[in-house]
């Protein structure tokens, strides 16, 4: 039970970034839980991947040869890159609802006509 | 900002630079890639626009810039692409890879070596492609942003 | 009402998150499956040329994602841009 201390980790960050971006009104909070949803899914990527004793994948002047799995380091990656640009675009949407509806909160965000 | 904050901004922009740029070469050799030393390199870029005011800064770096960056980097990472299929392989193939006097084509010393920069094949040029199109994203976003607090921002009369 | 709901989906979501990671016995520091990665390691050196075996993962063996990765940064911009521009012409025709 000790030694999953990470997995628990990302349980914990994944319920609190799901609760977040379900109880909470705010817009900004709901993309922030969001944010904290991302990076839970990271930590469990990479820490599925890690092997006991192992050192970063790479071969310049490398210690030993006994290395962590890079494919799931890989995946982390895209997922970051990926993440960046989903928060900037729904920030930008976030400033366009608080300019067209003068509120961030999602309950009296209701008009659907334009 | 202050002159004290727009020095230290001066003093760090080109070792900021230099360290980026230093990632994305040293890609398949060393911790790092593309899209690290993009994201620091867009750190420098974000570093100038937060100590300097808006309409000195806008004259030196401009839009038009960053959309090129953006524009030659997707542009070159598909041309490398495409250069598998035109010397008779499939899409994306390293075929510059282990073979000697080609560019970035020295045959590396497998197992654990010291490294050395002119190997790799593709993957570098990828690299660079790769970061100038996260350099110029990146920096774009923020001069998106910073553009419309400028003009349209909360205090109209702090607009500077 | 509505929180009771919303508590009972979160503990049924972590419940079957702990009944996963126990029935599936994942222990931290132990991969199970690891014969893609290993073949990474052992051949990606010569196959790619690149020391960083992430950074050959990355550009070569799944170069497609990455080709996917960059176009999503790019229509992003494209998105951002024309989302800001729109809002900056319809302020200036307010405020005229």
């Amino acid at each position: 039970m000790l030694a999953n201390v990470p997995f628990i980790a990302f349980a914990l960050i994944a319920i609190i970034g799901l609760a977040t971006m379900i109880m909470r009104k705010n817009i900004i909070k709901i993309i922030l839980g969001l944010g904290l949803l991302e990076g839970a899914v990271n930590l469990f990527l990479v820490a599925l991947g890690y092997r006991q004793d192992g050192i970063a994948p790479i071969f310049t002047n490398a210690p030993s040869t006994k290395m962590v799995l890079p494919t799931v380091q890989a995946m982390a990656l895209t997922s970051i890159v990926i993440g960046v640009a989903t928060m900037a675009l729904l920030l930008s949407f976030a400033v366009f609802i608080y300019k067209k509806y003068g509120t961030l909160n999602s309950d009296s965000i209701n008009r659907l006509k334009g | 900002m202050s002159k004290i904050v727009r020095a230290a901004a001066d003093f760090l922009y080109p070792f900021v630079m230099i360290f980026g740029f230093y990632i994305v070469l040293h890609g398949h050799l060393t911790p790092g890639g593309g899209f690290q030393g993009g994201a620091v390199i867009a750190t420098g870029i974000a570093l100038m626009f937060a100590a300097h005011r808006y309409r000195e800064i806008s004259l030196i770096f401009k839009k038009a810039i960053f959309n090129v960056c953006e524009t030659f980097g997707l542009l070159m990472f598909i041309t490398f692409g495409f250069a598998g299929i035109f010397f008779g392989k499939s899409f994306l193939y390293n075929w510059m890879v282990n073979i000697p006097g080609m560019l970035f084509g020295e045959a590396v010393a497998y197992g654990q070596n010291a490294g050395n920069l002119n190997t790799g094949g593709i993957i570098p040029l990828l690299n660079i492609a790769v970061g100038v199109e996260v350099l110029g994203a990146l920096s774009l976003i923020i001069y998106y942003m910073l553009t419309y607090v400028v003009k349209m921002g909360v205090n109209k009369e702090d607009a500077s | 009402m509505r929180n009771l709901a919303v508590a009972s989906i979160l503990v049924v979501l972590s419940g079957t998150f702990v009944y996963m990671t126990a029935g599936h016995d994942i222990t931290f520091g132990r991969p199970v499956n690891t014969q893609m990665d290993d073949y990474f390691l052992a051949r990606g050196q010569e196959q790619t040329g690149a020391n960083n075996v992430v950074t050959a993962v990355v550009f070569d063996f799944r170069g497609f994602d990455t080709l996917g990765e960059a176009t999503v940064l790019f229509v992003v911009v494209l998105g951002i841009g024309m989302l800001f521009r729109k809002l900056m012409a319809r302020e200036e025709e307010e405020s005229e």
